[in-house]
């Protein structure tokens, strides 16, 4: 039953966060590739407040899986290695916390550019 | 035309269904994701324990459905319905990257792939890195004066 009500908070979460972008960009003039880049820095600030780690356990991967935990990771990985590793976790903690994704994103692209033919554009 | 049928049609092609339409769908395909992202999560985590490591493969997880999807050119059609249901969890990044490799193919692989394939990574990473970096100086300055009272 846990597992549940857990499953759908996280399904809440996530539809209402994609739901305010898509209202974003049928209402204002926000193209989806600025969405990204909101969300992202969003998902920073967030976290800055200390509201992203109140929300976690709450609603779980309905806010980990939307660009807002991408940002969310950037915050904590230049939070953490300022503790541990003093002024140069400001330069280094966003790009290590982030450096999973971006890298197996990048390298996936690369491959598909090398392996499938090209199809219609989205942004 | 018959009257009714005219009015239907009105209906549905105004800007005002079109937005709730969109809100909808986004609502629902985001859930579907983020709901079946919890499943795998806490699947992961009973494997491994650690939650955080969890939550990274997750993402992980979706980052590589994205681009599989972008590849096989099924992504651009169930975002056509989805909308910003498949935009704002990390397909949309990884959908982003991907298809912006697949299309700069032609020129070249070293400089077309290369350079826009950061089309919208690069914006992305960017102003994350930079958002990063902003709370960083705050959270050090903070501590710093913490420290020193």
């Amino acid at each position: 039953m846990q597992a549940i009500y857990e499953i759908i908070l996280a399904a809440l979460m996530g539809g209402a966060l994609c739901t305010v972008a898509q209202l974003l960009i049928d209402l204002t003039s926000l193209t989806p590739a600025r969405i990204l880049v909101l969300y992202v820095s969003l998902g920073v600030l967030v976290y800055a407040v200390g509201l992203y780690d109140l929300l976690l356990p709450i609603f779980g991967m309905g806010i980990s899986i939307p660009l807002i935990g991408f940002g969310a990771a950037i915050g904590r990985g230049v939070r953490e290695t300022i503790i541990s590793e003093g002024a140069i976790g400001i330069l280094s903690g966003g790009l290590s916390a982030a450096a999973a994704g971006v890298t197996l994103a990048l390298i996936m692209g690369l491959l598909s550019a090398l392996i499938f033919k090209p199809r219609s554009k989205r942004m | 035309m018959e009257a009714n049928e005219k009015k239907r049609l009105i209906k549905k092609h105004s800007p005002h269904t079109r937005v709730l339409k969109n809100a909808v769908m986004s609502f629902i395909f985001g859930s579907i994701i983020c709901g079946s992202g919890q499943i795998i999560f806490r699947l992961l985590q009973s494997y491994i324990g650690d939650a955080r490591a969890s939550a990274t493969l997750v993402t992980l997880i979706f980052i590589f459905i994205g681009s599989a999807l972008t590849g096989f050119g099924v992504f651009d059609r169930i975002a056509r319905h989805a909308g910003a249901g498949t935009l704002v969890p990390v397909t949309g990044f990884s959908n982003a990257v991907t298809s912006e490799a697949m299309d700069s193919e032609s020129e070249g692989t070293v400089l077309g792939v290369g350079s826009k394939i950061f089309t919208v990574a690069g914006p992305v990473i960017l102003f994350g890195v930079a958002s990063g970096v902003v709370y960083g100086i705050i959270f050090f300055a903070a501590r710093l004066i913490a420290q020193m009272l």
